[in-house]
């Protein structure tokens, strides 16, 4: 067990990935870095996201592989090359930019399988920058898990913690299904404990990371360090559950249920749009399955219906903040 | 092309004319749901294409795909039985024409999204690339496929890479009910050229023409030579779906091809003059390919649906 950022665990789970199994292949936008420069160009920089730096002087251009700006060609890329039996790994820099290619995504990959009647598997890994906070604005600061989340055929990770980073990272190489995995842009110098070597956390597990019972927050991804923020605070005051489902698809029903039926206080905390977002699944699920647990109305904190403002302050104003978080827990708290 | 070489090739084109025509007669009579896509006119696209291909060899198809699946070796009576939408169809029946598809023999699907094969064929290509295969992925698309951003993406990319992909483009006339002179109205041979691949055009009714480009083409990418580019040039004898009333469609134009552009009796004619068989072979193919046809449709018009339980199924591998 080591300190390691959320960045060098991505790229540790790659790089172990790619020694364990010589099918795993990375492909995308400059993530060797500078190909048809001079020669000490890949492999240099590790892309935009810095996630893959070093990997091609250890695997070589047929496995690290820098493809000319083209969404399209780099999804499709990675589906064939999945139905052909490799296990691709693509890197579409930000996620906003899967618009691009959805085609590739939920008309092919996610439906191989099932339209095919089961005689295929599309092993693929789609890694894509998420979140606002850097004042990048409406085309580079989106939230979309929602729309991947509702395709029957694709399963969405959604780390929150260095350890988390790795261990998805390989369940998602690993599995035979397409993967949308999402890494929050705020969180790739955040540091946290990393296990040495090869482990797989499972897709559909939550992880309770801090244990309370008088609220339980249910929060995504980067809200996650919020929501952990808020408990520490409040605690011997009021006492938060903060429940971190890690994948949206498949998404542990049972956990939220069970924290909830304790509590009788649900915060549901979601960066994503609040319409048809993962914060109205979670309180839809609650709804049906738990309802007479509950003591109060659930609450629900996402940013506003608005696309993402570049202005540092307006952004300030869009990302749900601790200090919303807080206020939430409080009057949840003090109702029922 | 030897003899043997030569009556396969026929018997591939008469499995897609005889299937197809059974097809059609089916839809009119209302057995088949759906919609269908039929490829009479181009079979010797299909035939000559993947008549040097293996099943380690792929090939990524379009929503008239029923052509491309025969050629590259299908199997007819499932795929009858997924036409119809029935139990054991080459995708359980969950699929149909436009999805026919089978991995173990290199076909990885036909598709009802125009463009959407191209950039899964050079992932297909890709592959071979990595694994240091001697063989080649082949992208089937329309002259409609043509004017979309993920063929002209795959062009592209495949030439970046250098990948052994085959673009095998299909001007058919016409881009659903839209004449290809007014869609595409560059020269498709030379779009594909511009993008520093070889491209060439051949005739797609004469088999030959076509086998001999993709001979040519296949030695390029084994050669690693990268991608080609082969435009035949076939115009599709039927609608752009069955039913179609073709108003778009000049009159006596179908009448036409099929007294001067007939795939079928054009390879016959060469394989006399060549002395590749007899006329007794090739009519024995004929009569063996009606009863394989015939036999495979009753089978799958006699054949149960699929149970309740396969709407669940095949989401995930687990979940």
């Amino acid at each position: 067990m080591a300190i390691k950022t959320f960045r060098e665990a991505l790229n540790e789970a790659l790089r172990e990935e790619m020694q364990r199994d010589k099918r795993v292949f990375l492909i995308g936008e400059d993530i060797a870095g500078g190909m048809g420069g001079h020669e000490g160009a890949p492999g240099s920089s590790g892309g935009m996201l810095g996630v893959t730096k070093g990997l091609y002087q250890e695997f070589g251009p047929n496995r690290v592989i820098d493809t000319p700006i083209s969404e399209s060609a780099i999804m499709g890329a990675a589906a064939g090359a999945a139905l052909a039996g490799m296990r691709p790994v693509a890197e579409m820099m930000f996620m906003d930019f899967f618009g691009v290619c959805f085609d590739q995504i939920y008309n092919q990959a996610a439906k191989f399988r099932y339209m095919f009647g089961g005689q295929s598997s599309t092993p693929m890994v789609i890694r894509g920058m998420v979140g606002a906070g850097f004042g990048s604005a409406a085309q580079h600061s989106q939230a979309l898990w929602p729309i991947f989340t509702h395709i029957p055929g694709l399963k969405v990770a959604l780390p929150s913690c260095p350890a988390d980073a790795k261990g998805l990272l390989i369940s998602a190489i690993r599995d035979q299904d397409p993967v949308i995995f999402l890494e929050h842009k705020v969180l790739y110098d955040t540091k946290g404990e990393v296990p040495d070597g090869d482990y797989a956390t499972p897709f559909g597990v939550a992880n309770v990371t801090r244990d309370g019972e008088d609220v339980t927050i249910v929060a995504f991804g980067r809200m996650v360090l919020l929501a952990n923020e808020v408990a520490d605070k409040l605690a011997g005051e009021i006492s938060v559950e903060v429940v971190d489902p890690r994948t949206t698809s498949p998404l542990d029903t049972e956990v939220i249920i069970e924290s909830v039926e304790c509590t009788g206080k649900l915060l549901v905390v979601d960066e994503a749009s609040p319409m048809c977002n993962l914060a109205s699944e979670v309180i839809s699920v609650v709804a049906i399955h738990a309802i007479g647990a509950l003591r109060a109305a659930p609450i629900k904190l996402s940013p506003p219906h608005t696309p993402v403002p570049a202005a540092p302050n307006l952004e300030r104003l869009y990302i749900p903040s601790v200090a919303q978080i807080e206020e939430a827990v409080r009057r949840l708290h003090a109702t029922g | 092309m030897d003899k043997t070489g030569a009556l396969s090739a026929y018997r591939t084109m008469r499995r897609i004319r005889e299937f197809e025509t059974r097809i059609s007669k089916e839809f009119a009579a209302g057995t088949v749901p759906g919609m269908t896509h039929l490829y009479i006119g181009q079979e010797a696209v299909a035939a000559g294409i993947c008549h040097e291909l293996t099943n380690e060899d792929y090939i990524a198809s379009t929503h008239r795909g029923h052509g491309h699946s025969i050629a590259k070796g299908c199997d007819i009576g499932a795929m009858a039985l997924e036409l119809f939408r029935k139990a054991g169809g080459i995708c359980k029946g969950k699929g149909g024409s436009m999805h026919i598809a089978d991995i173990s023999k290199g076909m990885l699907g036909a598709n009802a999204i125009v463009g959407g094969a191209p950039p899964l064929a050079g992932g297909a290509a890709l592959a071979i690339k990595i694994r240091g295969q001697r063989n080649v992925a082949v992208a089937f698309l329309g002259d409609g496929a043509a004017n979309q951003g993920t063929t002209l993406e795959a062009m592209n990319f495949a030439v970046a890479l250098n990948l052994p992909l085959v673009f095998a483009i299909e001007s058919n006339g016409y881009g659903e009910h839209t004449l290809a002179s007014y869609a595409a109205p560059g020269d498709l041979t030379e779009r594909a050229a511009a993008f520093g691949m070889h491209a060439e055009k051949v005739d797609g009714t004469d088999f030959f023409a076509v086998h001999d480009a993709m001979t040519r083409a296949i030695e390029r990418a084994h050669s690693g030579n990268g991608p080609s580019a082969i435009e035949c040039v076939a115009k599709r004898w039927h609608g752009h779906f069955e039913g179609d009333p073709q108003l778009y469609r000049p009159k006596g134009e179908v009448d036409s091809l099929r007294k001067t552009e007939d795939p079928l009796k054009k390879f016959r004619a060469v394989a006399q003059k060549k002395k590749l068989g007899s006329k007794k072979e090739y009519d024995q193919i004929d009569e063996e390919v009606r009863d394989e046809v015939a036999q495979a449709v009753e089978f799958a018009l006699a054949a149960p649906q699929p149970d309740a339980s396969e709407l669940l199924t095949d989401v995930y591998a687990t979940y």
